[in-house]
């Protein structure tokens, strides 16, 4: 049994372990606090002169790939989410790991998903060591109950790039799986059976792993283009018959939400952003590809109709709802960061104005500026708030870690921030006193919609301003909490142990929140 | 009050509740009686976390308050608030045991509103009476009513239960306002129904299949005796659904056997099986049958509201029919998705053009009126005191649509 001695008080009062796996940590600061200097991590040097000089890069097989780029005990093995449910390759990588015989690896994946519980039995056998990336569902159940090897560590989409750059994770071999791709292996995400949008998760990637595997089911000849990783950076290319499952890739079907109640919750929004006098011509937004999310974009587009309001452009991951409101002109550029249905990857590969971005381009801390700071106003979820309007969006109220962070964290330095979420969930309620685990400080969170009351940071009295009188219904946050627990009950706390299973990263590399693990 | 063991006539096992992949908010009781070895609960939860204790503690104080020594009592729980879980284990409970105690939730102070008799009653929002998840959030749709259904949307086999799970949300659920309104089950049987929920603010009763006066009367009868035990004093509205051949030819008599029926309401799915047609959408085969509805009650004054539209995803087929409906009279519609409503609500409403001439029609009868003249004319046209009238419901409905702002006047 490992014990985590080193505990530390961050400044927002919660106890995080001042060393992850063997390495040292430091505690969150506060927004903006920390700021590292110093040139502290840079690309490996490449030459070309020990690459082939007709620029041809296969090799046979993922395995003779994974042998030749020296696949061996403990070493980062990073892969990207662009597949969604439907990605092949990383359960293949260490399937590959197992059959070697190779131990204690570190998986560094963008984000994981239900398809890569697969992967539970690695963790338990001691092929992977740990994860750092997301651990969702059944790898957040195994994650919670203390059974991964090592810690934890859940990071931001921006926030993975930064530990790159800082030199906190150095990426041995990235498995790089490409929709489409040539021998150079220049790559894209735009064509092919497998086409999934956008690859920019893996760009950061392709740019610092020691080595680079692109693995393709799409070969085509010399220039693939748009390269949106450059064959530069690649050291194999690896052609496979199979490298995601398109239906689980991109849902064709991507519809929005038809209840209800989720419905309102979206319309809600969007009014809120209207009297509050955000929806103007020129404005900008992001909204995720949850139901709620597309519906508010699609309130969006009524208001924007009626008053003949133009965005100048939409952040995140694109859909069909988003696509029309481009191609209809109600949207001048989509900046994607992921693709999230065939519509989104038609528009990519057609409509110049439709642009792919990375982490680093939209949410990297360590950029001489940061695109979501731009950006008026976003709209997320989360599993939970508390009165003090911190969020938590990786674990459950009975203290189960089920989702990654996603961009969430990187997305809270737009202009306003709006969390849109039901007071309560089935019997949950989701305003509490306090969350399970947060997630992002309540400092940069502006206002919380749910059915039953809108709730304005008073740190935003701008925003108390512009509403009063609107007709919304604006209440505190702490009535909110009030009437979740007068509909659901006083909620009891999960009791957990005091081993740590895993921490919560802010977008700066200190240590936010940690994960404890339940009691059995 | 006494309480006895039901014979063994059964057996001694009862349960209560839904436990379907969508049951969400609810959950599934099952109780085992015995003679001995006191009481064992087994509780599965998904929030066993959060509210597991709340819940076991919950499990023992009902069958203390039952007075049941010896029991399982197993409950399979998706989530359901506390007045479904005490709903689910009362019901099972009373299958086994007879008793006239109930365990009542909290009644909630903002549910003890009343309502008037001839408040806008345009959309009403159908909700089946033993689906828990589908109440919770019923009031933040806003429509103008909220009907509780015991009847058609509850199997035979669940009408105890829901009986009960309607009482326990007519105390616990906060409607945000809107009227709430119980379809009871058809005369007789109806009648049961009413003890579980004239004590608990019921604002309107809907009464299925009503084909006479004498329906009425004995609803009306069992609710004051229901009344005199309590002491309720909020007004019960009744509203009667014609859904017969019979019912249509008896639409005055039916309207005037009560003075607190607010509106009569047409089911057309009954009423076209009836007289054996099939329901389509432009109603042709039920032309007949909805003006003689909305004769009778325009004849009356009460509220005349039309049947369900059934199609829930065809929003333009459900302003048509809106259109339609409006046009012969009806004053408004039942909901069966909230989806409905808002289509509802902004084609019952007065147009923009019908608005602006009531406007008109109103300012010259008040011109004239201040001005002593005997004639209103607006133009060339004189306006005849119906003409006036009808401006009058039609700016009324505006300012309570929120289309107009009440005090218009003084704002023009």
């Amino acid at each position: 049994m490992r014990k985590y001695h080193k505990l530390v008080v961050n400044s927002i009062g919660k106890l995080v372990p001042s060393e992850v796996n063997g390495k040292p940590e430091i505690p969150f600061k506060g927004v903006g606090k920390y700021i590292p200097a110093n040139r502290i991590y840079g690309a490996p040097i490449a030459s070309c002169a020990n690459f082939p000089s007709d620029g041809n890069k296969r090799i046979d097989s993922l395995k003779d790939s994974l042998i030749q780029a020296g696949l061996s005990d403990g070493m980062v093995i990073s892969t990207h989410h662009h597949f969604r449910n439907g990605d092949l390759i990383a359960n293949m990588v260490f399937d590959i790991a197992k059959e070697m015989g190779v131990k204690d690896l570190i998986w560094f994946p963008s984000a994981s998903f239900e398809c890569h519980s697969y992967l539970i039995k690695y963790l338990e056998d001691g092929t992977i060591h740990h994860i750092e990336g997301s651990m969702n569902g059944s790898l957040g159940s195994f994650t919670t109950q203390g059974k991964m090897a090592g810690l934890g560590v859940l990071r931001s989409h921006g926030g993975r790039y930064q530990a790159v750059q800082d030199g906190e994770v150095h990426i041995d071999i990235a498995v790089i799986a490409a929709p489409t791709a040539d021998f150079f292996g220049n790559a894209n995400g735009v064509n092919g059976p497998a086409a999934c949008g956008s690859l920019g998760f893996a760009l950061v990637d392709s740019q610092y792993a020691d080595k680079v595997i692109v693995v393709t089911d799409h070969l085509v000849d010399f220039p693939c283009v748009p390269w949106q990783i450059q064959g530069n950076n690649v050291d194999f290319v690896v052609q496979t018959d199979k490298i995601g499952i398109p239906e689980k890739i991109v849902s064709g079907t991507t519809e929005m939400t038809k209840s209800p109640d989720r419905l309102f919750l979206a319309n809600l929004t969007a009014q809120f952003c209207d009297k509050a006098g955000i929806l103007k011509d020129g404005f900008s937004f992001q909204s995720g590809a949850g139901g709620i999310s597309l519906a508010v974009a699609q309130y969006f587009r009524n208001i924007m109709l009626e008053r003949g309001i133009k965005a100048r452009f939409a952040r995140g991951g694109s859909n069909k709802y988003l696509v029309s409101m481009l191609e209809e002109g109600l949207l001048e550029y989509i900046l994607d960061g992921q693709t999230f249905d065939l519509e989104g990857v038609r528009s990519m590969r057609e409509n110049p104005n439709h642009v792919w971005t990375s982490p680093f381009t939209s949410y990297n801390y360590h950029g001489k500026g940061n695109f979501a700071g731009l950006v008026d106003v976003v709209i997320l979820g989360a599993t939970e708030i508390d009165i003090n309007f911190n969020a938590n969006v990786v674990t459950h109220s009975d203290g189960y870690l089920l989702h990654g962070i996603g961009g969430w964290q990187n997305c809270l330095f737009s202009k306003t921030v709006i969390l849109t979420v039901p007071l309560f969930r089935d019997r949950i309620p989701v305003i509490k006193d306090n969350v399970t685990t947060i997630c992002g400080p309540g400092e940069l969170i502006d206002v919380v919609v749910t059915e039953r009351g809108i709730a304005i940071n008073p740190l935003r009295q701008d925003l108390v301003d512009l509403t009063r009188g609107s007709g919304l219904p604006i209440v505190s946050i702490t009535e909110l909490k009030e009437l979740a627990e007068k509909i659901c009950g006083k909620p009891a706390l999960p009791i957990f142990t005091d081993q740590p299973v895993a921490v919560v990263k802010w977008v700066d590399g200190t240590i936010l929140d940690t994960i404890w693990k339940v009691q059995d | 009050m006494e309480i006895k063991l039901l014979s063994m006539i059964n057996n001694s096992i009862a349960s209560a509740g839904n436990k379907g992949e969508k049951d969400r908010s609810d959950c599934f009781v099952s109780l085992t009686l015995s003679d001995a070895g006191g009481i064992h609960l087994k509780l599965n939860s998904k929030v066993e976390v959060l509210y597991g204790d709340s819940i076991l503690e919950l499990c023992q104080s009902m069958l203390k308050f039952f007075r049941i020594e010896h029991a399982t009592l197993e409950i399979d729980d998706k989530g359901a608030l506390p007045f479904v879980i005490m709903a689910r284990i009362e019901a099972a409970i009373k299958q086994l045991v007879k008793s006239d105690l109930e365990f009542l939730p909290e009644m909630l102070s903002e549910n003890l509103y009343s309502s008037t008799f001839n408040q806008p009653r345009i959309s009403r929002l159908y909700l089946p009476g033993n689906t828990p998840g589908l109440m919770l959030n019923a009031g933040i749709h806003m429509p103008d009513g909220i009907i509780l259904d015991l009847e058609d949307a509850v199997r035979f086999s669940k009408k105890s239960e829901a009986r009960i799970l309607v009482r326990n949300a007519l105390r616990s659920v906060n409607f945000l306002g809107v009227e709430r309104m119980v379809r009871i089950n058809q005369i007789p049987a109806g009648l049961e129904d009413l003890h579980y929920i004239i004590p608990h603010n019921v604002n309107l009763i809907l009464i299925p299949k009503c084909e006479n006066g004498d329906q009425i009367r004995m609803v009306n009868e069992k609710i004051k005796t229901i009344q005199k035990q309590i002491g309720n004093l909020n007004p019960v509205w009744l509203m009667p659904i014609i859904e017969s051949a019979m019912g249509v030819m008896k639409v005055l008599d039916i309207a005037q056997s009560a003075d607190n029926i607010v509106a009569i309401a047409i089911g057309l799915e009954d009423y076209t099986a009836d007289i054996g047609v099939e329901r389509t959408n432009e109603g042709t085969e039920s032309f007949y049958a909805r003006c003689q509805v909305v004769n009778g009650c325009k004849a009356l004054g009460i509220q005349a509201i039309d049947s369900v539209f059934s199609d829930f995803e065809d929003m333009e087929a459900l302003k048509e029919n809106v259109l339609r409906s409006k046009a012969l009279g009806f004053d408004g519609m039942g909901c069966i998705h909230p989806r409905q409503i808002k289509v509802v609500h902004d084609n019952y409403a007065p147009t923009d053009k019908e608005i602006e001439n009531a406007q008109i029609i109103l300012n010259a009868f008040f011109e004239a009126n201040e001005n002593g003249y005997g004639v209103v004319s607006v133009g060339n046209k004189m306006i005849d005191a119906p003409v006036v009238k009808r401006a009058q419901q039609t700016i009324e409905l505006s300012i309570s649509r929120g289309k107009l702002p009440a005090n218009w006047r003084k704002q023009n």
